[in-house]
This record gives structure tokens, C-alpha cells and sequence, in this order.
């Protein structure tokens, strides 16, 4: 088995540099996803089957679609190759917030891994969440419903939280902002409060990680609230206009203020017929 | 006589028995405007100022400048039990506890941006008629100062709030003056009153705000109107338009009616924009501490070129003997924009210093007509513009999916390239339509009409133009270049040495034109075959 | 144009084209048409008014409306805004729509002339000033013109020396900040001293110095200490023996004040170790001790260095050796 895998590693790394390597890798590529995604597709039928799995199957189960999915780039262990990380001890966490906000797996290596629709369902999730974690201990994946942060958070001392910890990347309002060389801090409105949670808790892509002996399970529960206010929060001045701030607002000073003037203007001061 | 014509008729004659006013109201009432949309410009200044006044008036009776902590007990509930400033707390309480009083806030923001925006273009259109020329020099000085004093103004203004964007602002203000060689850390102790933040400075900047620039701008903007007034207003050319004369509406009823009726609709315009369109919510933003920030810290836009310049310095300091200069503030913090602000200002004298033309002018030119000073303007707005493009980079990065990296080397190598480039293709765009204007006059408009002649040729159908249309086109003078740097009299080469010769340059370029229709080319197409 | 060269001029002047008269001229129909929306625009502005009133009295001022465009907005402000704007503009185009249609629209010759005064008044004009100026004998006698000069020029000192007292003079306070050897590191907002194993790799901390029970904290405190602490896996570190001395196991901490203009430094990239200035951009490698790689600022951040006391907690080994925050004058390091 071994031999042949050496076999067939050292073919690929013959045929690299192949001028038709490149297209051939995509259509592989392709071809790869449609089938994987027809099977996960059945494999979730069948799932919701059998229910009962207890957690061994479910680590099994993740190592499957570990070595379907994602080993390509994490590596067959999940030690990571290149630009792709170990994952070994970041935890369910981890793989819950980046496959449940269709971050991972990323559909183009060149950019930021961006959120999107989830290529695995919520099983699938939990079951590649569970496989990770059994390689080392990290981070546990939340619930939402494990998160009191209705109960147990402070709106006011989540605005000053945030504003100390998180306004710098994503912005005052919480819309997002630029960082370094094309890559941005995404907007935190309208995502699930355990994504909130598990992002700090695990810092993933160039966010840092906020452990709880430093920002505790409380204090991230206010912050939380106050996203979750913030998200909700009607405009009460009128269109919100983006709440990027002054940019957005000199536009329409100038555009729709000054416009609208100069367009009365040029009516006042031509001759009536 | 009717019971009203008497009572106005007895006004009239109590307050001319105590003041001898008769004869300069006839004057007065009778003065004539002329009517041209882009004279209303400047009127959308003026009155956006008045609507400041009131607004901001009205935003006094609430406003506490103060720096005391105070603990907020409102009713924007996640804020409560967080420690701010009197400030901050006051500005919360106008938006959410006084009504209308957000409307007004909202009100007295937007006409603070529309008042920058109009001024600029009132500026621009001044500009590129040549409506700063002899002898009004002195109004476009003025000008100068009045858009130097509203953007100060403007920039108090936001900061007062002491939300986390404005003290954002003056965190970076407070850097410029600190980076002010010699005297830089005794004038922000002295403005801050210690140690930035302190516990003063909103409370000076109020008196600054409220008081001061508003009293000088008041005082500035009665000199300029008072000389608009005196010199009369300048005019299109056009038939019978002429330098001597002044062809529009009189003050009473017309002008009266229009200028009242359009102070009511910039306002309404302004109540528009405060109703449906949130600004500055500073309650989103949180009270300032020099600890916290947020992504996309931005100015207002006429600050914005001025941040944009900043991010746009290379990164040079000098440290020697124990003392440092911050070449990477003072360089577009202060000397580029004081190097902007004063040729701004002494533009109209270095126009009559290239031209030699110191005459009057009370008529305008049309842009094109003039393709040396339209190139300029174009130049330095071009300048403006890739500067303000800059000092939104971080948000234009993430709208358009750009690297911040990029627009920054983007704006760095535009800021020297692209106004140069502007200036020759705003000149070659000018002389094309002198041009155009000069075929039309000869030949006539385009009519896109193709007609057959009998012999099978296709020919254009041209439509001369009316007389007046045609007038309006040649109405403009053609000065020649001035002579100097050449040989004198006494065989002498260029008695003037180097600021001579820069002399003839300037003139021959600001005096490149193409050459209008002669009469004698006027005359032989009318005697030709065509 | 000069009159000069009048005769170079292609076409003559034609004069003011006629006057051309409007419908409301000519028709009294139109002109009783123009009339009544003349009114009716009056009328608007007066039921812009009526829904003001109703907007300030009857809509609570906690009344939520959803609209397209605007999201779920506040009903009381939007009505009492629209309600003034209608009242004003229509105000404004009821009296614009009043003169263009109905008040007379000849247009008016008036003249200029030119600013400069006649010959004869210019001459009187200097003559005036020479004379008071010799009457007033200023020439005859310096000692008056020295003496005055200098009262004049003295004067300016008095409104000067009256503003001294705006504020202290800077002294060594922008050296100094309330670090000191032992002092400890507590997280910001939350005062809680921090282990060393609180902090996670690729883990940040926004950390103010600990101060004794009943010293408050300022701003201005916070514009001069605020720190961020981040830890990175010990070999990424570029660092010379000495600066890899001021880090602990790894963590590294930092002036959180901009060395360019002074915004908090915080943007901190757990993949490239950078950090970012939201305000303009400059960039710091933190594991070359946040030298400047891009942006404006000309120096890095100061490195504080750190070390745990015998409780294990973190604390400053040392006060930060140089000026945090943008630079000044007599700023003395580089």
C-alpha cells in the first residue's frame, strides 16, 4: 500500500510542472467536488437515518470526509502543507466556525477564505469538528443555545469591548475594514452568535485569538449583545447610509445636497415660456 | 390710494425722514442682477451659513462643552452606565431626548457639508470664468479665507460631539501641531491644556466654534457681498453684454422674489437630507478614548484630501542634536497645503503678472477661451482629488475589493504624474473646442442632414448660426503674447535675466489659443461660393 | 473687449435680442392658470407645517416604521423632518414659480463704471493724507515716531503673555508614561493582571499598567500607556539579543500609540504578524520589533519590556526607554 502510494506521488511530482497539469488538476478538481458533493449529499440522507451514531462513528465519519474534502491541502493527517495550516489542536471550534460559515473548504487559494454557503451540512460539521478534535485537545464547537448572552451579557459593556477589542479591524459600527495587502476584517453583522464566539475564541485567518483568561466567557457574552443590538438597531436619523461614516455621507452632501440645488437652481434661472 | 399702498407709502416716508435712506433704496431696489444658474452657487453658500446659524443656535441651548466624566443615565439604552464625557452625554441627549433635536443635528451636519461643497464649486466656477479678475481680486481673497475658516470651522464642528471618530481627528490634529518645529509640544499643552487629551479642549474649541470663525466669517462675508455689490455683478458674454454695462432682473420684485424663494429651498433641501438621511450617529461610535479606534477612520470630505495627503507621505523624519522633524507630517500636514492655499490665493495677481493684463473685466470667459488657466484649475483639482480618493482607501479597498497597498502606490505616483497629464489634456480639450468654435462660426452648425447634389456627391447640410450664437463665439479677445527676454534696444539679450524669461514662457503658454475667424474670413465667405 | 480693436472683431455686437413675451404675457388664462399653482404650492408648504405639529405632538418619539430603502426607522424624526422640509421648499418654489411667471421679466440695462476714481479725486485723496500727515507733524518729530513704534510694537506682548496661561509647559511629561519596573499589566477594559499562559499563540491582549488602589485613570493616562500584547512562537522572533530580552516566552509587548500621528495601533494579523494602523496605514513587523514596512509613520513602536514577578504575573521590567506616541521637537531618540 505504502509503495503505492510513493508511486503515485512521485508520478504527480514528475508530471507537475506539466503544461497540461494545470487545466487537467482543475478538471479533477471539479470533477472531485461534483462527486463529493452527490455522495455527502447521500451520505446526508442516510445520516438522517441513522441518528443514532454514537461519538466514534462520528469521528470516523469526519476522517472520511477529512480525506475526501480537505486533506488535499491540510494534508492527509491534517498537518498542514504550505500555506494551509495544521489543524492539529485548533479545536471543533475551529472547524465549526470555518465549514459552518462556508469559509473552509476555500474556493480559491489566492484570497482570503470569504464567507459563504456551507459546503457541508450541519452532521457533516459536526462530524469533521469531532475528528479534529480527537487529534488534540483544543477549543470545544458552542451552540447558540449554549451561548446566554440574552441573559448573561451587558449591551453597554459590550459597545466598550468592542470598541477596545474589535473596532480597530471591524470597524465602529461593525461593518468591516480594510487590513494589509487586499485582505479585510469581515462585517460581524448577521452571523450566528457561536461564530461570534468560536472566532474569538480560536482567532481564525489573520484575526488574533482573545482566549478566555484574557477576555472572559462573560465579556464575550456582552459582546455579543451588543453585535446582536447593533444588528437590529433601527436608523433612527433615517437611511443608514451604509454606516461607513463621512465617506458615504460627503457623497451624498454632494451628489443628492448640492445636486438637487443646482438642478432648482437651473430651473429658477431659465426664462418661462 | 389703497388703504395698504398708504401704509407702505407712510413706511417708506418715516424711516426716509430718519435716515435720509430714499435715494440709496431707489438705487438699491432698482440694482439688476444677471440671471445665470451658476450665480446661485454662491447663494447656496450664503444661505447654508444662515441655516448653520440657526441650527447651530438652536443646538446651544442643550450642548454642554464640558470634559466632566459624567456617567450617561439616558435613553439609548447601550450606552447607559458608561462613563463620557458632559460632552458626549449632551450630544446623546439632543438625538435622542430633545425633539426634533436629532433633526436639527442631522440638519446642522448637512448644511455644514453642503456649505463646503458649494463653496468649492462656487470657487471652481469663479475660477474657471475668470470672475476673479481686475477688480475683483480682492473678493476672491476673501473667498480664499472663508473656505480656509469653514474647513476649520467645519472640522471644530465634528469634533465636538467627543464621540470616538471626532477625537479620532483630533488625536491626529493634535500630532500636526505637536510635529510644528521649535514651539510644536508648548502649543498642544497650551491648546490642550496638559497632556492630550486633557480636560479642556472641547470647551475651547466651542468658544472657537460658536464665537469666533463664525464672527469672522460673518464680517468677511458682508465685505464680500458689500463688493459684489459695489463692483456689480459680473456677466456671460453675450449680445449686448459688453464691459460697461450690466443686462439682467431688477432686485424688485424679481431678483427678491427668487433669491427669498431659493433661501427657502436650500433650506427645505437641508430639512430633506436631515429627515431621511442619518449622519454622524455618534451614538453607534461610542465617547472617545485615545484606547479604542475603529477601521475606516475617515474625516469629513474636505478634510478627507488632507488625511489622504497624510497617509500618502513617505515615511521621513530627521532625528539629529537631540531634536526630531516629522518631515512625514509637516509635509502634507502644513507645507503643501499652505503652498496650495497661498498660490490659490495670489492666483488672480500671478495671472496679471503672465498675461500683463491688468485691465478690467467685468464680462467672462468661457472656459475653453482661456485653455491655460482651465488647464491649471483642472491640474490642481486633479491633484485634490487623487489626494481625497487616497484618504478613503481603506473604504474604497474593501468596496471594490482592492489592496490598500495598491491605492496607496496608486495615489503616491498619481499625486506627482496625473495633474501634469490633466493640465496638457484639459489645454489640447480647450483648443479643440476654439476649434470647433471657429469652424461653426465660418461654416455653420452640423446639421447631420446628408443631402445628394445632382452629380452623386454627398454633402453634410451646415446651418449658419443666428447672429447672436455666432457673437457669443467670438466675443472673446485674443491678446498676444508678451514681448520680453528678447534682445532690448541697446542690443542688451534679455535685460530681465531668469524672471524674464520665465515671464515670456508663461505668457506665450497662457496665450496659446487658436486663432478666431478674422472679418477679412468672414467677409470672403460671405462673398464666396459657399 | 477695449475699444481698440473693435474693428479686428469678426462680428458686430447685434444687441439684446427682444423681448420675448410669455404665455402668462399674453394669456390670462395661463397667466390665472400660473396663479393657482402659484398657490397650491403655498398650500403645500402650509400642510408641510400642519404635519410638523402632528409629528412633534402625536407621533411618540420611540415610533418604529419599516420602508424600503430605509430599514426599520424612526417615524417621529422622519415625519417631523419631512414635515419642516415641505414647509420650507414649497415655500420657496411657490415664491420662484411666483416671479418667473408672473412678475415681469424685462430684462434691465444697467451701467458700470470703471472703480477707479477720477484723476482729479485721487490727487485731492493723497493730497489729504500728505497734508494731515504733515499736520500732524510725524516727520518733524522722531522722537515721537521712535517712541510710538516702540509703545506699538510692545503693545502686541500684553494679549501674547495673557494666553501663557492656557496651559503647563510640556517639561519631560512627554517622555513619561505610569510604566515602571515592576509595574503590572492588566487587561483593558477589566483590570485583571495577566499570566503568561492566559495568552494563547497568535493571541492579543489590550493591557493598561496597574495602578494603586484609588488612583483613577484618565484620558490622558490612556493616551500615553495603552500597550498591546501578542504572542507569537519564539523562533518567529527577529529580534537582536537585547530586544529579545523585553519578551517573555514569546510575548511581546508594544505602545498601542501610533509613532506617526498617535491613533491606536491594534489591527494585529495573526498570519503575517503585522500590525496596522487604522488611521493611515502604516504597517509594523512584529517580529522584527515593529519596524515600519509601509504607511508614513518613520519610526516603530516602542517596545516595552516585560518579564513576570514572583506571583507569575506579567509586569514591565522596565519604564519604555523612549517617547511613545507621534513625534515633537525636542523628541531625543531615533
Amino acid at each position: 500500500m505504502g509503495k503505492s502510494v510513493n508511486k503515485f506521488f512521485g508520478f504527480i511530482s514528475r508530471y507537475r510542472r506539466h503544461r497540461f497539469a494545470g487545466p487537467l488538476m482543475l478538471l479533477s478538481g471539479l470533477l472531485f467536488a461534483g462527486i463529493g458533493y452527490t455522495v455527502a449529499h447521500a451520505a446526508t440522507e442516510e445520516v438522517q437515518v441513522v441518528l443514532s451514531s454514537d461519538k466514534a462513528s462520528l469521528i470516523s465519519e469526519g476522517k472520511e470526509i477529512f480525506a475526501r474534502g480537505c486533506s488535499s491541502c491540510h494534508g492527509l493527517n491534517a498537518e498542514g502543507a504550505g500555506a494551509a495550516p495544521s489543524l492539529i489542536g485548533v479545536g471543533a471550534a475551529s472547524v465549526d466556525f470555518q465549514v459552518a460559515t462556508g469559509r473552509m473548504p476555500m474556493a480559491d487559494m489566492s484570497q482570503q477564505a470569504m464567507r459563504k454557503d456551507p459546503v457541508y451540512d450541519e452532521r457533516e460539521t459536526a462530524a469533521l469538528a469531532a475528528y479534529v478534535a480527537s487529534l488534540a485537545p483544543g477549543p470545544a464547537a458552542v451552540t447558540n443555545e449554549e451561548l446566554f448572552w440574552e441573559r448573561d451579557g451587558n449591551t453597554a459593556e459590550g459597545g466598550e469591548l468592542f470598541r477596545t477589542n474589535c473596532a480597530m479591524c471591524h470597524n465602529l459600527a461593525g461593518q468591516g475594514g480594510a487590513l494589509t495587502q487586499g485582505k479585510y476584517a469581515p462585517t460581524v453583522m448577521g452571523v450566528e452568535p457561536k461564530h461570534i464566539y468560536e472566532a474569538m475564541v480560536t482567532g481564525p485567518q489573520a484575526m488574533p485569538v482573545f482566549a478566555n483568561s484574557v477576555l472572559t466567557h462573560e465579556e464575550k457574552l456582552s459582546i455579543i449583545k451588543w453585535i446582536k443590538f447593533v444588528e437590529t438597531e433601527p436608523s433612527q436619523g433615517g437611511a443608514a447610509l451604509g454606516r461607513v461614516g463621512p465617506v458615504t455621507e460627503g457623497a451624498v452632501g454632494f451628489i443628492l445636497g448640492l445636486g438637487i440645488l443646482i438642478g432648482i437652481a437651473v430651473w429658477l434661472t431659465t426664462k418661462a415660456r | 390710494m389703497s388703504a395698504r399702498e398708504r401704509v407702505a407709502g407712510g413706511t417708506a416716508s418715516f424711516i426716509d425722514e430718519r435716515t435720509g435712506a430714499a435715494k440709496w433704496m431707489k438705487k438699491t431696489l432698482t440694482k439688476v442682477f444677471p440671471d445665470h444658474w451658476s450665480f446661485m452657487l454662491g447663494e447656496i453658500v450664503m444661505y447654508s451659513f444662515v441655516i448653520l446659524l440657526l441650527s447651530g443656535t438652536f443646538l446651544t441651548f442643550w450642548f454642554d462643552p464640558s470634559m466632566r466624566e459624567v456617567e450617561y443615565e439616558g435613553s439609548y439604552e447601550p450606552l447607559n452606565g458608561i462613563k463620557m464625557s458632559a460632552a458626549y452625554a449632551s450630544a446623546l441627549h439632543i438625538s435622542f431626548d430633545v425633539r426634533g433635536g436629532l433633526l436639527m443635528r442631522q440638519i446642522h451636519h448637512w448644511a455644514a457639508l453642503i456649505f463646503m461643497a458649494a463653496m468649492v464649486v462656487h470657487m471652481m466656477r469663479v475660477f474657471f470664468t475668470g470672475a476673479f479678475r481686475k477688480p475683483r481680486e480682492l473678493n476672491w481673497i476673501i473667498g480664499v479665507a472663508l473656505l480656509t475658516l469653514g474647513i476649520v470651522e467645519g472640522f471644530l464642528g465634528y469634533s465636538l460631539p467627543d464621540d470616538l471618530l471626532s477625537g479620532t481627528g483630533i488625536r491626529i490634529a493634535e500630532a500636526i501641531i505637536q510635529a510644528i518645529p521649535v514651539v510644536g509640544s508648548y502649543l498642544s499643552y497650551f491648546i490642550f491644556g496638559g497632556a492630550f487629551p486633557g480636560e479642556m479642549f472641547i470647551q475651547r474649541i466651542y468658544a472657537v466654534h460658536i464665537l469666533l470663525i463664525p464672527g469672522i466669517m460673518l464680517a468677511l462675508i458682508t465685505a464680500h457681498l458689500m463688493l459684489v455689490w459695489y463692483q456689480k455683478h459680473t456677466q456671460y458674454p453675450g449680445p449686448g453684454r459688453t464691459e460697461k454695462n450690466v443686462v439682467g432682473y431688477p432686485l424688485m420684485p424679481v431678483y427678491m422674489a427668487k433669491a427669498g424663494g431659493f433661501f427657502f429651498i436650500v433650506f427645505g433641501v437641508t430639512a430633506f437630507l436631515g429627515a431621511v438621511a442619518q449622519i454622524n450617529p455618534i451614538w453607534i461610535y461610542g465617547p472617545y478614548n485615545p484606547g479604542q479606534i475603529g477601521a475606516g477612520s475617515q474625516p469629513d470630505w474636505y478634510m478627507g484630501w488632507l488625511d489622504g495627503l497624510v497617509r500618502a507621505a513617505p515615511p521621513i523624519e530627521t532625528h539629529a542634536f537631540g531634536i526630531t522633524i516629522s518631515w512625514n507630517i509637516l509635509i502634507p500636514g502644513l507645507i503643501i497645503p499652505g503652498i496650495i492655499f497661498t498660490l490659490m490665493a495670489f492666483y488672480p495677481f500671478i495671472e496679471q503678472w503672465m498675461t500683463g493684463d491688468k485691465r478690467e473685466h467685468h464680462v467672462l470667459d468661457r472656459p475653453r477661451n482661456n485653455p491655460n488657466r482651465t488647464a491649471i484649475g483642472a491640474m490642481s483639482l486633479t491633484f485634490t482629488l487623487v489626494s481625497l480618493i487616497n484618504g478613503g482607501n481603506d473604504l474604497l479597498a474593501t468596496h471594490f475589493d482592492l489592496s490598500i497597498n495598491q491605492i496607496m502606490w496608486f495615489s503616491r505616483i498619481g499625486l506627482i504624474v496625473l495633474p501634469p497629464i490633466a493640465f496638457v489634456i484639459t489645454k489640447r480639450i480647450c483648443l479643440s473646442l476654439q476649434r470647433a468654435d471657429r469652424e461653426k462660426v465660418l461654416h455653420g452648425r452640423e446639421t447631420g442632414r446628408l443631402v445628394m447634389l445632382p452629380h452623386g456627391e454627398f454633402i453634410e447640410v451646415h446651418e449658419p448660426l443666428s447672429p447672436e450664437k455666432a457673437y457669443v463665439l467670438t466675443a472673446h479677445e485674443q491678446l498676444p503674447a508678451l514681448e520680453i527676454g528678447e534682445a532690448d534696444e541697446n542690443g542688451v539679450a534679455n535685460p530681465q535675466g531668469f524672471k524674464g524669461k520665465l515671464r515670456a514662457r508663461m505668457s506665450k503658454a497662457s496665450q496659446e489659443q487658436i486663432s478666431k475667424p478674422t472679418p477679412k474670413e468672414m467677409l470672403e465667405l460671405e462673398d464666396g461660393h459657399h | 473687449m477695449s475699444e481698440t480693436n473693435r474693428e479686428l472683431e469678426p462680428l458686430s455686437d447685434p444687441g439684446l435680442p427682444e423681448h420675448v413675451h410669455r404665455k402668462t404675457d399674453v394669456d390670462p388664462l395661463a397667466a390665472k392658470k400660473a396663479e393657482r399653482q402659484v398657490s397650491i404650492l403655498f398650500t403645500l408648504s402650509a400642510l408641510g407645517t400642519i404635519l410638523f405639529v402632528y409629528a412633534y405632538v402625536w407621533i411618540p418619539e420611540d415610533t418604529l416604521i419599516f420602508l424600503p430603502l430605509f430599514n426599520v426607522t424612526n417615524a417621529h424624526q422622519l415625519f417631523l423632518g419631512l414635515g419642516l422640509a415641505m414647509a420650507l421648499f414649497f415655500i420657496g418654489m411657490g415664491a420662484v414659480h411666483w416671479a418667473k411667471t408672473l412678475m415681469p421679466d424685462h430684462e434691465v440695462v444697467d451701467y458700470r463704471k470703471e472703480q477707479r476714481s477720477k484723476d482729479e479725486d485721487r490727487a485731492a485723496f493723497v493730497a489729504t493724507v500728505k497734508d494731515g500727515a504733515a499736520q500732524a507733524g510725524l516727520g518733524r518729530r522722531p522722537l515721537i515716531k521712535r517712541s510710538l513704534g516702540l509703545a506699538l510694537g510692545l503693545v502686541g506682548i500684553s494679549p501674547i503673555l495673557l494666553l501663557r496661561d492656557l496651559g503647563p509647559l510640556p517639561e519631560n511629561d512627554l517622555n513619561e508614561t505610569n510604566w515602571k519596573a515592576g509595574t503590572r499589566l492588566v487587561t483593558d477594559p477589566g483590570d485583571r493582571p495577566i499570566r503568561p499562559s492566559d495568552l494563547e499563540v497568535g493571541g492579543v491582549a489590550q493591557v493598561q499598567p496597574e495602578f494603586p488602589a484609588g488612583k483613577v485613570r484618565h484620558l490622558d493616562d490612556i493616551a500615553q500607556d495603552s500597550v498591546l500584547l501578542i504572542r507569537i512562537r519564539p523562533e518567529e522572533f527577529n529580534l537582536d539579543a537585547e530586544r529579545l530580552s523585553w519578551t517573555y516566552e514569546g510575548i511581546i509587548a508594544f505602545s498601542k500609540i501610533c509613532s506617526h500621528m498617535g491613533c491606536a495601533v491594534a489591527l494585529y494579523e495573526q498570519t503575517t504578524k503585522h500590525l496596522l494602523c487604522p488611521c493611515h496605514q502604516s504597517t509594523f513587523d512584529v517580529t522584527r520589533a515593529a519596524k515600519v514596512i509601509f504607511g508614513p509613520a518613520a519610526r516603530p513602536l516602542p517596545q516595552l519590556a516585560i518579564t513576570v514577578d514572583n506571583e507569575g504575573y506579567l509586569v514591565a521590567k522596565a519604564p519604555f526607554n523612549e517617547a511613545v506616541g507621534p513625534s515633537f521637537w525636542g523628541r531625543d531618540s531615533q
